[in-house]
Formats: structure tokens, sequence, C-alpha cells
């Protein structure tokens, strides 16, 4: 402490003695050759590129030649509103969304309250279930393509069963959506599941013991303890739930490509398929400013109404 | 001590995990099977063991391409990563001076927005200076977007670290450089280890930018090359599941040796940021 006020004393002193001082102790330097690197990278691959998104949007560009000269003005945003597999594709995105917070979370949650105690059954449980976290998205995808194409896997096991005709789900206008929902949920509850039970892990034993003696049936102690406790964990849970709900890609791309005709893109698969593939530089880069929008509301509200609560 | 409700547990959380292992092991011996009768059997043991995919697989010299690619790639991210993000964080942590907020919130800008967003002015931008077809065209990008991420563990753990030990160090004429060199970065090897595991297991797993970055096959991810391998073979599951197998073992082994990481980056870094 009394370190740290002799560091701020000569504060007072003129300035040029100040920044010999910086320049002595290596604070200079720091600064100067510490950050410039990080910053210049995150400027050029990151920064940059979400302007250079902002002004595209508004032309009509190939990406080829010095640079975009043909200004469309909002025509672009226009044609959004228009096209059904974009609105589509919104909507998609915003289903995955609420499912990863009504499903996705709260199994996590269940699965994390079943076996945060520790034991050897549960570490084992729990390794398994973090399983397809780890797995990549494009294993996971081929994987259950095969399992639910009508020729090979699960539906074939059923339908053969019943003596019906084949089916091919992820070929199927109404099935195709809740196949991915289905392989979304299984790829990423163990994710939340951790979080949980770190945070439930970290409840103090006496407070459930107190609870227990005054008569607290397990269910109780659940609502009025664990789950109240859980609040800064579900913070942070429904936060990487949102962010990563609206960029999924990899894991619809092995599954669907996006079909059939068109009703299972996502903004990003949109993006993709009919801004990048087709080279549109203008038309791609107004639905990666949706996105941008979408995801900056999102967290920028988030940060200050849900975080900050929860700091109090 | 038998209860019901303990095996009813059991019971569920056995029916939950089968769920998961199933398709895996499904698609494990898949490989192993002829295609003919993984139509019939998709789930059950092999009649015969046919070695001849996995064989096929492991003796095509593009297969250990693919792995190194996607190793490479993953490597110099991590290394990049770990060095950019630690000095950053340590000048923010360690150093008052004008605009180091504004700095640091303009950072955290990453942490708010999926980088598909960006993507197509990325795109010009790693084609325009000519690293389109290189591991950097898909290192560079990856390092971009995750240095918000990594910075901001960093600073936190840094931040935590006691000032005592710097008063101490700076007593003894230890500099802000020396400092971090001999004291900030061998403490932090917790955190380099989680970062390091994070970042490596997202860049092994990408999928977008290696797919817009990269057009030479030569110079293909495994990711890359699993799509590529599933669209050539449309007609025989019973390929690309022995693909995908193959694929599976390195993720394993990788896996079981940084859990410890992967589980302290959720559980200790994760609830407190």
């Amino acid at each position: 402490m009394s370190l740290a006020h002799t560091h701020t004393a000569p504060a007072a002193a003129s300035r040029p003695s100040r920044l010999r001082k910086a320049m002595r102790d290596g604070r200079l330097t720091t600064i100067l050759f510490f950050l410039p690197p990080a910053l210049m990278l995150f400027t050029l691959f990151v920064f940059m590129p979400l302007l250079e998104g902002a002004w595209y949007s508004g032309f009509k560009w190939s990406g080829y030649g010095e640079g975009p000269t043909d200004w469309v003005g909002s025509r672009n945003f226009e044609r959004l509103t228009k096209h059904s597999t974009f609105m589509r594709s919104f909507n998609n995105t915003l289903v995955f969304v609420g499912v990863a917070l009504l499903l996705q979370i709260p199994l996590g949650m269940a699965m994390a309250l079943l076996i945060y105690r520790k034991s050897k059954s549960n570490t084992f449980f729990r390794l398994v279930f973090f399983v397809p976290f780890i797995l990549a998205e494009v294993a996971t995808g081929l994987i259950w393509s095969f399992i639910f194409d009508g020729d090979y896997g699960v539906t074939s096991i059923f339908t053969t069963w019943f003596g019906w005709e084949q089916v091919y789900p992820l070929a199927d206008r109404t099935w195709a959506m809740p196949v991915l929902l289905l392989v979304f949920v299984w790829k990423y509850f163990g994710f939340h599941m951790m979080i949980f039970i770190a945070a439930l892990q970290s409840i103090p034993d006496d407070l459930i013991e107190a609870a227990r003696i005054d008569g607290g049936t397990p269910w109780q102690i659940t609502r009025y303890i664990q789950i109240p406790m859980l609040k800064p964990a579900i913070v942070v849970s429904v936060f990487f739930a949102v962010v990563g709900s609206l960029q999924l890609f990899d894991l619809i791309i092995p599954l669907t490509r996006g079909g059939p005709s068109n009703t299972t893109h996502t903004l990003v698969s949109y993006l993709y398929n009919f801004g990048l593939v087709r080279q549109k530089v203008g038309f791609g880069s107004s639905v990666g400013v949706v996105l941008f929008i979408v995801s900056f509301v999102f967290a920028f509200s988030y940060r200050r109404f849900v975080m900050r609560q929860g700091e109090k | 001590m038998f209860s019901w409700k303990e095996s009813g547990r059991i019971i569920f959380l056995l029916f939950v995990s089968s769920l998961i292992v199933v398709p895996l092991l499904a698609t494990i011996l898949g490989g192993f099977k002829s295609n003919g009768e993984l139509r019939v059997s998709p789930f059950g043991l092999p009649q015969e063991w046919d070695l001849q995919f996995y064989g096929e697989i492991l003796g095509d010299a593009q297969f250990w391409r693919y792995l190194w690619n996607s190793f490479l790639i993953s490597i110099m991210t991590v290394v990049l990563t770990l060095v950019l993000g630690s000095m950053c964080a340590y000048a923010f942590a360690q150093v008052r001076f004008f605009g180091s907020r504004f700095l640091f919130n303009y950072l955290l800008l990453g942490l708010m927005f999926p980088f598909a967003a960006a993507i197509m002015p990325l795109f010009l931008t790693v084609r325009d200076l000519g690293i389109l077809d290189t591991p950097w065209g898909v290192v560079l990008p990856q390092v971009g977007f995750g240095l918000a991420f990594s910075i901001m563990f960093f600073r936190t753990f840094f931040a935590q670290m006691p000032e005592e030990l710097f008063d101490a160090a700076r007593v003894d004429g230890c500099g802000y450089i020396q400092f971090f060199w001999r004291f900030t970065l061998p403490l932090s090897t917790p955190i380099l280890a989680t970062i390091a595991t994070f970042v490596f297991v997202q860049s092994w797993n990408n999928y977008l930018l290696p797919l817009i970055m990269l057009n030479d096959r030569e110079g293909y991810t495994w990711t890359l090359g699993a799509m590529d391998y599933r669209g050539e073979y449309a007609a025989e599951w019973n390929r690309t599941l022995a693909f995908v197998s193959a694929t599976l073992a390195p993720a394993v082994v990788f896996f079981l040796a940084a859990q410890k990481y992967i589980v302290a980056g959720l559980t200790g870094g994760a609830v407190k940021g």
C-alpha cells in the first residue's frame, strides 16, 4: 500500500520527469511494443471488415475492380425483406435461439442438478455428456445425417419395422428443421451443463444441509436455494447460447445445406449461399449488417440491463 | 443401500448417455461394415470386420495432409493468440495510460458479434493481402477474432496477481518488461493452457473460415476434407463413417489430455467472466 502511494506521489512533479520515469522502468516500452500488434490485427481483421461491410451494403458489387461504384442506397435491404428465403432464415435463426433458451439451457441445468455431486459415476457421465460439445460440428453433422438417412439409420429401422415406405427426414420440408434442432440440442447442452455444475459445486454445503434439517424437501431445496443461486451462471449461459445460435453455420451444411428448398437456412448459411457463393459483395454485406445489428442490440442491452443487475 | 430413486437416476443417466454413445459407436463400427450390411443393420456389430476402408483412408497421403494442415493452422493460431494476447493484456493490466479504457472497450467489441457478420469484406481483405489459399488466410482472421476473448481472460488473471510481488520486484530494480517475462508468464501457465486448449479446439473444428479462404485441395483442413470425401462417395456411407472415425481419434486423444484445462476454462473463467 505504502509503495503504491510513493508511486503516485511523483505524479505532481513536472511532466518530462514522469515521462522519463516511464521510459526507465519500461512502462513506455510496454505500451509501445505490447499493445500495437494485437490492436493492429484486431483492426485489420475485425474492425475494418465491419466498417467496410456497412459501406459495401449500399452498393451492387462483384468484389472486383478498384472498389464499389454502383451505389444502390437501401435497395439491398429492401431486397432482403422481399426475399422469402431470407425471412425464413431470419425466422429459423430465432427458432434456434428460442430452442437454445427453452430446451438446451433447461436440459443442461437438469443434467447438472443430477450429476453435480462428486462421485466416480458422476465424473463418468459428465465426461460422456460433454463429448458432443468437443466434437467438431462437421463430424457431428455427418454422423447425424447418416442416422437420419432414410436408407440407413434410425428412420429406416422404424419404417421397416412398421412396413412403411422409406422416409428421408432431412429432405422433408416438415421434418428437416426439427431434426436440425434435435442435433443442435444434442451438440451443445453439455456446454451449459458444465457451467451449471461449476456453479452448483460452489454453493456451500452448509446452506443445503441447513435447509434439509429445517425440513426442506429436495425439490424445495432445488427450487428455492439452488436455482436462485445459479443466477450468475444462467446469465453467462444465456449470453453464450444467444451469440452462439446467431452464428450457426457449420452444423447446418453437413446436415441439410439449407435445404430442402431453402427451408432450413440460418442467417449465416443464407449469407454464405446468396452472398459469398454468388459473389454479391453488396448484397451479402447487407445480410452481415443485419446479423451485426441483431447481435449488437442483444449484446449491448444484455450487458446493460441483465449483467449490471446481476452485479448488484 | 438400495434406493429406487437412486437407481431411477442412474437408469435415466444411462439412457441419456446411450443417446450420445450409440451414434458414435455406430460411426466407428460402420467403417468396418460393407455398405449393404450398413443398410440393414446400422447399429449392430459388423458380421465381418472389413479393414479395407479404414486401411484405404489411413494409407492415403491426402488424409494425413488434411490433418497436418489443420494441425499447422491450429498451432499457428494458438501461438499467435497467446503471444499477442498476453502481451496486450499485460499492458492493460499493469500500466495505467491515457485511453486504456477506450482501447479495451474497442477490443471488447469483438465479443459482441459473430465474425460471420463481416465475412464478405474479410474475404476481400484476405484476397487483397494475397494470403488466400495459404494457412495465414485462416490463421490471421482467427487470431483477430480470438484476441478479444483471450485478452479479457488474460487481463482478469493478470490483475489478480498479488501486488506485493510486483512491488518487491520493482524495489529490486525489475522493470515492467522483465517482470512480464520473469514473473507474469511463468505464473500464468494455467490460464495459458486453458486459452490454448480452447483456441486449438475452435480452430481444429472450424469449417466456415477454411471453406471461404482455402480453395486448393492441397491446403484443405480435415473438415473440408471430410465434406469433400462425403461428396465423393455419396452413395457409400461406410466410407464416410470410416473417414469421420479416423478424424475422431486425434480429437479424443487431445480431449483426454486437455480435459482438465477445458473444464477449468468453462468453470473458473466463464462464470466469473
